[in-house]
């Protein structure tokens, strides 16, 4: 008998006697306000993250220029800004080693949590959101959810072959309960409300 | 109750010796201080005297743990014990203050354990749906029946890919099965990345909580630590230098990594994800940086649908730490384009302890730790004085399946309070189980002789409601006129580092009788 048989063996022969429901979860009632800008803007404050609006159209990018101009390697995944390491001709993730900032597209943000939701094609190098020293975030405020229960209803987590969601930069307080940001990822997560040039389909 | 004794009345710390006077966390974009992830909500420091770490628990083969001596070494130590019980009772409370901002918490709690009734009584079938997914998104499925298997699986893997070295995030189940120990004999190299864990692994010793894994540490511990295996200064123990020396230092080993393995906090049997919940985002470096990706799930880690999941992402964290969500929350699903993906699904005691009526709800578990982080034992005793993978409340009644001679002390190490259950968010019945097991390990002669004693006369007392009754006039009035010899000597060991509560001076039963029942006798 293969492994796998001997383990649904025994879990048929050992399934314990009762009825045990699906339960159905309910849709909870949002537990933020309508100004989903600044309750995504004070929950990610929390979890150590920054909002920053977009500068004028002319240099949307003005609230991070300092970040920027800091920079020798940065990695654009948007077509809002053109970085000097292309993600798209990258053969292997761990060329993302010496990117400064890399500044990526969230799908979608959450009020409730202060998150922003990547698939990998947001990412186009997975590996750059984590290895990259700061992460700059565009958000289009008309992406903010409410919760963490509408974001599971969207469909980026049925199709994605990655998805993730990010609250704040790299976190640790494993040493004496000192908050430390930059475990080992990205030491800093500014997101920056911009709208999409293009509606996503 | 005196000041000394009732943190309330001190701002909620419970020794003032462990409050820091200088602040070292990351502040927010207005100068707030910040107290997400697995921070403390105030400054605590261990005082700045080097006191040697109390070590776990002396393995002897398959002989019973002796946890109580363990636990005397720990407390034999106050700094270590008593910045460790300010630290972790600081956790539970986050933990309180998140779960109170939530007005669905309940509802959520019995949600989640519904779930997971539902998917524990039918996983046969929800693990046949998540193996279909899997395959139909390019993953390589894997099955072991136990952590040799598992391991064997793991290393088959590496060497058809000639790889010689594996980058990890934090995984109970790979401590589990020995994964580290087993890879080190066959040379494969095995790199954690979570800081916690990695403390660990140079020190050589276990993760002693399952989601703080260095709890147990003073950063004095976590200098020597890694002045004698990373070369820091030793003299220098500021926390950010020490995070710091060990991001520079483990960045190049996940670069040149041949392979990369997560575990896996929920697997998703509708669309085959695996999902991870870190603050360090060590789990995607596993994930996203090496050529060649693997996860290990254990069995009972299945929820149906991704709906689903809202429920326990909102429920981990809070209950864990006291924050909304973690860092990351990780869906890997399907393979990167060239790379391969592997799941090694685990059984290891998993399908044995569904077939024990009084024990397979343990399987709900979520391993938050919320229930270690609220126990009076665990607090003052450490999680390496379990000497087992698991400890703490949800260790006592998890340990016991894996080897009943071994853990068979453990279940005595609980105080029967019963927090436990009710900040479990999968509202397992802990404290139950853990009688229920005293009661099977008695009938198989499996503790020791006094102990059989004790539960002897307890069973006679309780079986019967009227001597039960006498029983607690006594012990009242006993806790009232002994002297404190008699309470605090070495056969109690409840008795050390605690103070008795004050016995109330009738007890409900009589005050019942004397005011609410009419003289019949009805109420």
């Amino acid at each position: 008998m293969s492994a796998r048989e001997a383990i649904f063996a025994r879990l048929k022969a050992n399934r314990p006697a009762g009825d045990f429901p699906l339960p159905a979860v309910p849709d909870f009632a949002p537990l933020v306000g309508d100004d989903l800008v600044a309750e995504f803007t004070e929950r990610l404050g929390k979890m150590g993250g920054r909002v920053e609006r977009a500068g004028s159209p002319a240099d949307p990018f003005a609230p991070v220029r300092s970040r920027l101009a800091g920079a020798a390697v940065i990695a654009s995944a948007v077509p809002e800004f053109t970085g000097n390491r292309d993600l798209r001709t990258a053969r292997r993730p761990q060329e993302m080693a010496d990117v400064d900032v890399a500044i990526v597209r969230a799908r979608f943000g959450v009020a409730e949590t202060g998150s922003v939701l990547f698939t990998q094609d947001d990412l186009i190098v997975n590996s750059v959101a984590y290895l990259a020293q700061h992460l700059i975030v565009l958000l289009d405020p008309a992406d903010l959810l409410t919760n963490i229960h509408a974001a599971y209803r969207r469909p980026e987590f049925g199709q994605s072959a990655y998805a993730v969601l990010h609250t704040g930069p790299s976190a640790t307080a494993d040493i004496e309960g000192v908050l430390i940001h930059g475990a080992q990822g990205v030491r800093s997560l500014t997101v920056l409300l911009l709208q999409r040039k293009i509606q996503a389909e | 109750m005196s000041e000394e004794l009732n943190p309330r009345e001190r701002e909620g710390v419970i020794h003032p010796e462990v409050r820091a006077r200088s602040d070292e966390s990351e502040r927010g974009p207005n100068g707030q201080r910040l107290q997400h992830a697995e921070a403390a909500s105030k400054p605590i420091r261990a005082d700045a005297p080097r006191e040697p770490q109390p070590r776990g628990a002396r393995i002897k083969g398959n002989r019973p743990i002796d946890q109580g001596e363990a636990a005397e070494r720990f407390l034999a130590a106050p700094l270590h014990q008593k910045a460790h019980d300010e630290r972790l009772w600081d956790v539970r409370k986050k933990r309180d203050t998140a779960a109170h901002g939530i007005p669905e918490w309940e509802e959520l709690r019995e949600i989640a354990s519904q779930i997971k009734a539902h998917t524990l009584t039918h996983l046969d079938q929800y693990l046949a749906q998540f193996e279909a997914a899997a395959k139909a998104n390019g993953v390589h499925v894997h099955w072991a029946e136990d952590g040799a298997a598992h391991n064997r699986i793991v290393l088959d893997i590496l060497q058809k890919h000639g790889a010689k070295s594996l980058v990890k995030s934090k995984s109970m189940l790979t401590e589990e099965c020995g994964f580290r120990h087993f890879m080190a004999a066959h040379d494969i190299d095995i790199i954690e990345t979570d800081l916690g864990e990695r403390i660990q692994q140079l020190d050589e010793e276990e993760p002693s909580h399952v989601v703080m894994p260095a709890v147990h540490k003073t950063r004095l511990d976590v200098a020597d630590v890694f002045a004698r295996t990373l070369g820091t200064d030793p003299d220098n123990d500021d926390a950010h230098y020490l995070a710091e020396s060990q991001r520079e230092t483990t960045r190049p080993l996940i670069l040149k990594a041949d392979a990369g393995l997560t575990g896996c906090n929920f697997a998703i049997a509708e669309t085959g994800t695996v999902v991870t919940c870190t603050n360090e985002g060590n789990a995607d470096l596993s994930g996203n940086v090496p050529p060649l990706q693997i996860h290990s799930i254990g069995i009972e880690k299945i929820i149906p649908k991704v709906e689903h999941l809202g429920v326990f992402i909102r429920l981990l964290s809070r209950s864990a730490l006291g924050s909304p969500i973690t860092q990351y929350t990780s869906h890997f699903r399907a393979p990167r384009a060239g790379t391969e993906m592997h799941m090694v699904l685990v059984d290891n005691g998993r399908s044995e302890r569904l077939g024990m009526e009084e024990f397979w709800t343990s399987l709900k578990c979520i391993r938050c730790g919320a229930c270690m982080n609220t126990c009076p034992v665990y607090r003052r005793s450490g999680g390496l004085s379990y000497g087992a993978t698991y400890s703490g409340p949800i260790g006592l009644i998890i340990d016991p399946t894996f080897n009943k001679r071994k853990y068979s002390t453990l279940p005595f190490s609980s105080t029967m309070n019963g927090s436990c259950t009710n900040v479990c968010p999968v509202k397992i019945n802990i404290h139950e189980q853990i009688f229920a097991w005293r009661k099977v390990l008695a009938e198989e002669h499996q503790i020791p002789l006094l102990k059989q004693g004790m539960m002897k006369a307890a069973g006679a007392v309780l079986s019967r409601p009227a001597a039960y009754r006498a029983a607690i006039g006594a012990a009242d009035s006993a806790l009232r006129a002994l002297p404190r010899f008699a309470v605090y000597n070495p056969a109690n060991t409840w008795g050390k580092k605690r103070e008795m509560p004050h016995a109330p001076r009738q007890s409900f039963h009589a005050w019942y009788r004397q005011n609410r029942m009419n003289k019949d006798g009805q109420s």
